[in-house]
């Protein structure tokens, strides 16, 4: 019997996915609270990704229920989950897709306006700072090194203060040095906001460095 | 708000394609306005200039000429025609108003018409300087008239023979401005109006004096015109060739001016000046009622002194005499004018009298509504085919749009994607496109706007200075209301395509193959 923990941020029981006839994702149950961490760790094909496109309400799942905050996002509509996800959850990807026309302070205001929460230019000067962008904030994405360009990327998804943030591959195509600095930031800004973190992953240099690990094993 | 700034924020990042489609759309909307604005003006103009004349009747030959030349003195008159018969037409009681108008003279390009006042009141023309004639070789000048050559009250001038510049200057009378009218907006801005008997005279003096060569250069610039029925045109001017004047004498000899005979149907239609002939003819005829001459002949031919005519009616006519009686002035019955311009009593007129006025053979008669219209239809023509062309040109602007939204997509299906992940949903991604596409429209038809007002109003410029046409960019007629919505609706088409592959984005999918 599945115990729910009233300041759990995320609940997972009984998730299944599946691509046609093949089996992707068969999950019993877990739960993240407020501020703590989980690295989902496997090889490439055991359905990492797809198990965080659930978590963030992109795909159904074929049974099982996500609750985020206590509302099970499976039942939500299109549009009600795609506020949901706007207001609720934050997300990284390796590939961080800023957008091109925008500067790095827009970036990051896109992020609130879409969220439908009123501008906050105190706490994007903060989160400027603490990331190290206050200098870059008129730059264009084009003229950021991948190291700002990430932490722009880092800083949207915090801005509007999710309570469940998402990364997907956040360190594979870093350098040690990076990747190690990059997690650290993301754990770090993620507890500084009070945000449950899901870091899906095949980078070994992962493990050991979150608060708990889910290990994939591709589904026969 | 904000998809309006993130569309205009993505425009800039591609300027060039941006503007490139902006312009074609502009290009096209200011093409398709600007044949709107000057398709209806033209219209209202000509509807305007012919406002309170019903019909034209004027001598016989293509009736959109008569028009042409009676009411907007765009073109050569196809001839004159006898006061007397004229004014027979203006008596009947079918009729309210007939203005009588002698053509033939022009004074610095603008035509200078031999009239009544009832002709400056037709256009509800006020007198600013001055007043309305009150005798002969006094003239009241149009305001484009006034304004072009600086002539004002109490300025003398000579008109010179022909309707166009350059023609024989009557140096010997000059007419004396005695008013100024203010701007109508209508044709008579760019006459110099004076009194019937102005041009009478005149050209009674010029005709003692002889001025064979003027009418030659007349004929000239009248076979010269082109218009769709010139050979009418020219079947109906037997000026002085010799051509003319043998037919003429041949006809003559061989009926032996039968009273029956139907020499109106021949007679020979001057393109202005007529009645110079008739006053050499008077001066060579006598023209008792019991001859019932003039009704018979052509009158050009008794110009030439060895007419048969001469011999056969030798007994009958005191040509001395007539010379005598006819020497200042030429008799009531002889008088020519170019047109008389009737106004119907009833509606109901439009019915019979046209066709009672052609059937009498003399006269012709034309509607200048109808006339209007054909003409109308014929500018129309063009102005479709050039019409066609600006379309073309927005449908262009419009692929050209959808073309660069649907290539952009490929390379935008990320952020698109990562839109949906901030909270972005279909609908507002769809939007969101939309509204990239309408801001290029919206740019291209506002420019497009701006641009075709601002050229109709150059154009109205050069029309007021050249022809005094009167057109403006100032004005906003119905149908570009219409024509805005078709736009703004043909940059949604443009867009609607790439933006419903953005709605349809999957997420998913998108964020794993990048």
């Amino acid at each position: 019997m599945t115990t729910i923990d009233s300041n759990a941020v995320i609940e997972v029981s009984g998730l299944s996915f599946s691509y046609g006839s093949r089996d992707i994702i068969q999950l019993d149950e877990f739960q993240l609270t407020a501020g703590s961490s989980l690295a989902v760790l496997g090889p490439s094909g055991c359905g990492k990704t797809t198990l965080l496109h659930l978590l963030a309400g992109l795909l159904k799942p074929g049974s099982g229920s996500i609750r985020i905050l206590g509302q099970d996002i499976t039942g939500m509509s299109g549009a009600q989950l795609d506020r949901f996800r706007g207001r609720h959850i934050g997300m990284v990807f390796q590939r961080l897709f800023l957008m091109p026309a925008l500067n790095v302070r827009q970036n990051i205001q896109l992020a609130r306006q879409l969220s439908r929460q009123p501008r906050d230019d105190a706490l994007i000067n903060a989160l400027l700072g603490q990331l190290g962008l206050t200098d870059f904030a008129q730059h264009k994405p084009r003229m950021l090194s991948q190291g700002q360009a990430q932490r722009v990327a880092i800083a949207r998804a915090l801005v509007h203060g999710p309570a469940l943030v998402l990364a997907d591959e956040p360190t594979s195509a870093l350098d040690d040095g990076h990747a190690r600095q990059a997690l650290s930031l993301l754990r770090d800004s993620a507890e500084a906001v009070g945000a449950a973190l899901v870091v899906v992953t095949h980078d070994q240099r992962i493990r050991g460095q979150l608060d708990s690990e889910l290990e994939m094993e591709p589904l026969p | 708000m904000t998809w309006v700034r993130l569309a205009l924020a993505n425009l800039s990042l591609s300027p060039l394609t941006t503007a490139v489609n902006v312009l074609l759309m502009a290009l096209g909307t200011a093409s398709i306005v600007l044949l709107l604005l000057a398709g209806v003006q033209l219209a209202q103009t000509m509807s305007r200039d012919a406002e309170g004349i019903d019909l034209v009747v004027g001598a016989q030959g293509s009736p959109v000429q008569l028009v042409l030349s009676a009411v907007y003195h765009a073109d050569v008159p196809p001839g004159n025609i006898r006061l007397e018969e004229a004014q027979r037409w203006a008596d009947d009681p079918r009729v309210a108003a007939g203005i009588p108008l002698s053509l033939g003279d022009s004074f610095r390009g603008f035509r200078i018409v031999g009239t009544t006042p009832q002709y400056v009141e037709l256009y509800g023309a006020q007198v600013t300087a001055g007043q309305i004639w009150n005798e002969s070789m006094q003239a009241v000048l149009g305001s484009a008239v006034a304004q072009a050559t600086g002539l004002g009250v109490g300025s003398t001038f000579a008109g010179a023979h022909g309707l166009v510049d350059g023609g024989h200057s009557h140096d010997s009378q000059l007419y004396r401005v005695v008013g100024v009218l203010a701007p109508t907006g209508n044709v008579i801005d760019r006459l110099v109006v004076t009194s019937l008997d102005s041009v009478w005279e005149l050209h009674a003096e010029e005709a003692a004096h002889g001025h064979d060569d003027d009418h030659a250069d007349e004929q000239d610039h009248a076979e010269e015109h082109d218009h769709d029925s010139a050979h009418d045109h020219d079947e109906h001017h037997d000026h002085d060739s010799e051509h003319g004047r043998d037919s003429e004498h041949d006809h003559h000899t061989e009926h032996d001016h039968d009273a029956e005979h139907d020499h109106d149907t021949e007679h020979d239609h001057h393109a202005e000046h007529d009645h110079e002939k008739e006053h050499d003819h008077v001066k060579e005829h006598d023209h008792e009622k019991e001859h019932d001459h003039e009704k018979e002949h052509d009158h050009d031919s008794h110009d030439d002194k060895a007419h048969d005519h001469d011999e056969e009616h030798a007994d009958a006519h005191d040509h001395d005499e007539a010379h005598a009686d006819h020497a200042d002035h030429a008799h009531e019955e002889d008088l020519e004018i170019t047109a008389m311009l009737l106004a119907y009593q009833t509606p109901l007129a439009a019915m019979s009298l046209p066709r009672e006025i052609n059937a009498a053979g003399a006269l012709q008669a034309a509607a200048p509504a109808l006339e209007i219209s054909r003409v109308l239809q014929l500018v129309g023509v063009g102005m479709s085919a050039l019409g066609a062309f600006a379309w073309v040109l927005v449908v262009t602007a419009a692929l050209s749009i959808f073309a660069a939204l649907y290539g952009s997509l490929r390379a935008r299906r990320g952020e698109l994607a990562m839109l949906r992940c901030l909270g972005a949903t279909r609908t507002e991604l769809l939007l969101y496109l939309v509204v990239e596409g309408l801001l290029m429209s919206v740019a291209g038809v506002t420019l497009g706007f701006v641009a075709g007002h601002g050229v109709m109003e150059l154009v109205g410029i050069w029309l007021a200075d050249t022809s005094g046409v009167v057109m403006t960019g100032w004005v906003w007629v119905p149908a570009e209301t219409l024509l805005l919505l078709g736009l703004f609706a043909v940059g949604i088409i443009s867009a609607i395509i790439p933006a419903v592959q953005a709605y349809r984005t999957d997420v998913a999918r998108t964020l794993v193959e990048g």
